[in-house]
């Protein structure tokens, strides 16, 4: 058996390598068997998946609500269903995308699954309390889903006062399930902090670890400095409603715009808890189906915490109508601007990374160059709202819906499902269909673009947003969008189709389909049950794609010395390989 | 295995995704640390509106504030700087490997955070009596002002989610008190005592500022 010097911080640490086993007879699915061993798992490969499953369920549902909005906006006025109820389809369609949906879909399912393989850990640091946020979750998701049997609920996502203190239907309800939902968000955030702080294996240090994590832990930073103020804000709203207060209420003696202040004190910041953790399956994708090396690693690592800090102090960009003093409006405006400058500062990065690479158009990477169009729309269309005098015009109208769903969905959804695809051979140990990957990405594509590019024209010429009737003038954009939502639906069905589809006649995957550089891929698919057989050291950074595939094998330290410290830097002087 | 990396024993308490104990300790103080951390934001919302509504009507907060019985306050200020005391002794009794001494000190805690909450039911109650009630249901009229209203709903959010954190702090200790007779925390291991234990110096932080705020405002 052959060993390598390794040095870590002046230990001799002995290093062997290794090759993991291909296609093992064990993996995290088949260990155990049975609902229960589901249910109590503390792995958090399966609490990946439960997530999946639950939110995989909510987006679907709130898709269908969102085709009922675009219905009725078929013809002005009603066409299928009443005023009332299309408030309550597009508050609770805002509701479970974003409180349901894509606040815990890439940190919770994608994030949950990678990041304790990524840093060569067996699982986080807290595995029962990530469980725990999971039953937090499904108990909050219920609740709000409970919504639509007790009354309803039309106030918009974002629950304005004094409207959602004084409208009937099940308000307080609603603030109380997403109070709790906000609870697993917190849940996950310290679990991950703490994982990347604590977990990581001898090897990988800071500068090695992937920008995946990166981007969750900046994510996890906003997680957690945003959602309580969120959740207290919720906690009011609802004691508005219990005791009359009087804290947001105009009619008791409160100021509703203080409200405003707290929800987008959370908001604003939350939207990048939506976006960020995007960003890193963007990076992941875009080095390993480019074959380069990231390009500007520190830039994007650090831009992401740029954003998570400046995330902070714009949320009065969302108030420049509500009577907020125009010496605020104008720093907050100048702010806002300074959020372009992080974010572009990772796309020029993602584009150099692609520059002169052997760029393979699989179906992960073409959902990434659909981020790279998309979000740039979105990001940019950002900045001109940020312009106080365009905002003032284009305020509550189409035009922001049309901003914020690029983002939202032309950025992240692309983007996890680029992640799903991605990853969908380690979690499943299958590879998907090919070519109907590529023609349903193109399809939501495609749908994506006809139904949210009329809006931008139909907001900026003034037809304003959450209304269910409109002038003649709007109905053929709206119609264009009907169809394109349709297109869309399709898309995100064949999706579904064809990953539930691989399940059960996909072939199998190896270890390695991509040949990527990093650590989760590494070991077999599926993944084992406990990741690494034995606390693995990492030799190489996860981006090296100028060394050959053959030198990606696992180091092993070995304790006859001193156990190498985690998370310090491993050099092996002699690369040896060890057969085992 | 030949290849297994652990070559110690592993202790009853460490679980199998740490490779030691060390890890383990530190890895459960930084979740609780952070865990601090979402509690001073949550708190920091409602301290926010606080500031707000004093800054707009500071008249309103010195004359309700004199409705507040501040030896009452005082009282229950030393209560709980008396409890973070013994909560330190119970984790330096585990360090000293004294194992009775981490009930006992545990029990004291207890205790005085049982105290506070009596004393605060007793204010509670005796404001109810009053017509003091939150927001809409406030029926004083002792207090010439129109946002008299407001300030007992920031008085009584405040101090009630305070009190609920009091409250799940004697759940924790009770918890912990059990397992400590059961003889589970020594050197060795004390992890969840220090982590409560920081948790409760939380709560006892907040009090601090809670009292001046508002029963000290002259
Ligand atoms: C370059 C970055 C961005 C800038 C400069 C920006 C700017 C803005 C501004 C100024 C508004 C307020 C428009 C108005 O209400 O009149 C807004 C709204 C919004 N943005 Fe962004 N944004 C950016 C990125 C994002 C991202 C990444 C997301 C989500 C993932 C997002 C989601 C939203 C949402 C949901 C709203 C509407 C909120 C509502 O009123 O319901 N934005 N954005
Ligand atoms: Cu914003």
């Amino acid at each position: 058996m052959a060993t390598a010097e390794a040095s870590s911080n002046m230990k001799k640490v002995q290093v062997r390598r290794y090759k993991p086993e291909e296609n093992a007879d064990t993996n995290y699915l088949n260990a155990e068997s049975g609902l229960r061993s589901w249910l109590l798992t503390k792995d958090h490969k399966r609490i990946g998946i439960l997530y999946l499953i639950a939110t995989t369920f909510f987006f679907f549902f709130g898709g269908l609500l969102a085709l009922g909005i675009r219905m009725e906006l078929w013809t002005p006025a009603a066409t299928f269903i009443e005023a009332d109820t299309y408030n309550q389809l597009f508050t609770l369609h805002g509701v479970i995308m974003i409180f349901l949906f894509l606040v815990p879909a890439v940190p919770a399912i994608l994030g949950n699954f990678f990041l304790p393989m990524q840093i060569g850990a067996k699982d986080v640091a807290f595995p029962k309390l990530n469980l725990a946020s999971w039953y937090i979750y499904m108990i909050g998701a219920i609740g709000t889903i409970f919504v639509i049997f007790a009354g309803g609920i039309d106030t918009g996502w974002t629950f304005y006062m004094p409207y959602s203190s004084t409208t009937g239907g099940a308000v307080t309800f609603m603030s109380f399930g997403v109070f709790i939902l906000g609870f697993s968000s917190i849940l996950t955030g310290i679990n991950f902090i703490t994982t990347i702080h604590k977990m990581r294996a001898p090897g990988i240090t800071w500068g090695k670890l992937p920008l995946f994590c990166w981007s969750l832990y900046a994510t996890s930073i906003i997680q957690i400095l945003a959602t309580p103020v969120l959740a207290i804000t919720l906690a009011l709203v609802g004691m508005e409603r219990l005791l009359g207060i009087g804290i947001f209420d105009p009619a008791l003696g409160g100021d509703p715009v203080l409200f405003q202040h707290f929800f987008w004190f959370y908001s604003h910041p939350a939207v990048y808890i939506m976006i960020v953790p995007g960003f890193g399956v963007v990076s992941e994708i875009v080095s390993t189906f480019s074959k380069k090396t990231i390009f500007g690693y520190w830039a994007i690592a650090m831009s992401s915490l740029a954003i998570a800090f400046i995330s902070f102090l714009v949320w009065g960009h969302h108030m420049f109508v509500s009577g907020q003093a125009s010496l605020a409006n104008m720093v907050f405006s100048f702010l806002t601007f300074l959020v372009g400058i992080p974010t572009g500062i990772k796309m020029f990065n993602w584009l150099a990374t692609m520059h002169k690479g052997s760029i393979s158009l699989k179906t992960p990477m073409l959902y990434i160059l659909g981020f790279f169009f998309l979000f740039t729309v979105g990001g940019l269309t950002g900045i001109a709202l940020a312009t106080i005098a365009i905002d003032i015009h284009l305020h509550d109208t189409y035009y922001v819906v049309a901003h914020f769903h690029f983002v939202m969905v032309g950025g992240m959804v692309m983007a996890y499902l680029g992640g799903l695809y991605y990853w969908w051979p380690k979690m499943s140990g299958r590879m998907y269909n090919e070519t109907l990957g590529k023609i349903s990405a193109l399809l939501v594509f495609l749908g994506f673009n006809v139904t949210f590019l009329p809006q931008f024209v139909m907001g900026a010429q003034g037809m304003p947003r959450r209304y269910f009737n409109y002038i003649d003038q709007f109905q053929g954009f709206h119609q264009v969008s009907t169809i394109g939502a349709f297109i869309l639906g399709i898309g995100f069905a064949m999706v579904f189709y064809n990953l539930v589809k691989s399940l059960f006649n996909g072939e199998k995957a190896s270890a390695n389909p991509w040949n990527s550089r990093a650590l989760e891929w590494q070991v077999a698919s599926p993944a084992p049950p406990h990741n690494f057989d034995h606390i693995p050291v990492l030799i190489h950074g996860p981006y090296d794609y100028h060394k050959p595939m053959a030198d990606f094998q696992l180091g092993l330290a070995q304790t006859n010395g001193h156990e190498p410290e985690m998370g310090t830097h491993i050099e092996a002087d002699k690369e040896v390989e060890m057969k085992d | 295995m030949a290849n297994k990396t652990s070559t110690h024993a592993h202790p009853k308490h460490l679980y199998h995704h740490f490779i030691d104990s060390e890890q383990q300790f530190s890895a459960a103080k930084m979740g609780m640390w952070i865990f601090l951390g979402t509690e001073i934001l949550m708190f920091g919302g409602l301290f926010a509106a606080y500031i707000i509504y004093r800054a707009w009507y500071p008249e309103l907060f010195t004359m309700a504030s004199h409705e507040l019985n501040t030896i009452w306050g005082a009282v229950n200020t030393v209560v709980l700087i008396g409890s973070s005391l013994t909560v330190a002794m119970a984790i330096k009794s585990a360090q000293l490997n004294q194992k009775r001494n981490i009930a006992i000190n545990l029990g004291i805690t207890i205790a005085l955070a049982c105290v506070f909450m009596v004393i605060k039911y007793f204010e509670y109650t005796h404001k109810f009596h009053l017509g003091i009630y939150p927001g809409e249901f406030y029926t004083f009229d002792g207090i010439e002002h129109p946002k008299a209203n407001i300030f007992f709903s920031l008085y009584y959010l405040m101090t009630g989610l305070h009190g609920i954190h009091v409250t799940i702090g004697i759940g924790l200790m009770s918890w912990l008190l059990w397992r400590s007779l059961k003889g589970d925390y020594d050197s060795e291991y004390y992890t969840p005592v220090e982590i409560t234990g920081l948790y409760w110096h939380l709560v006892d932080i907040i009090w601090i500022f809670l009292f001046p705020l508002f029963y000290l405002i002259d």
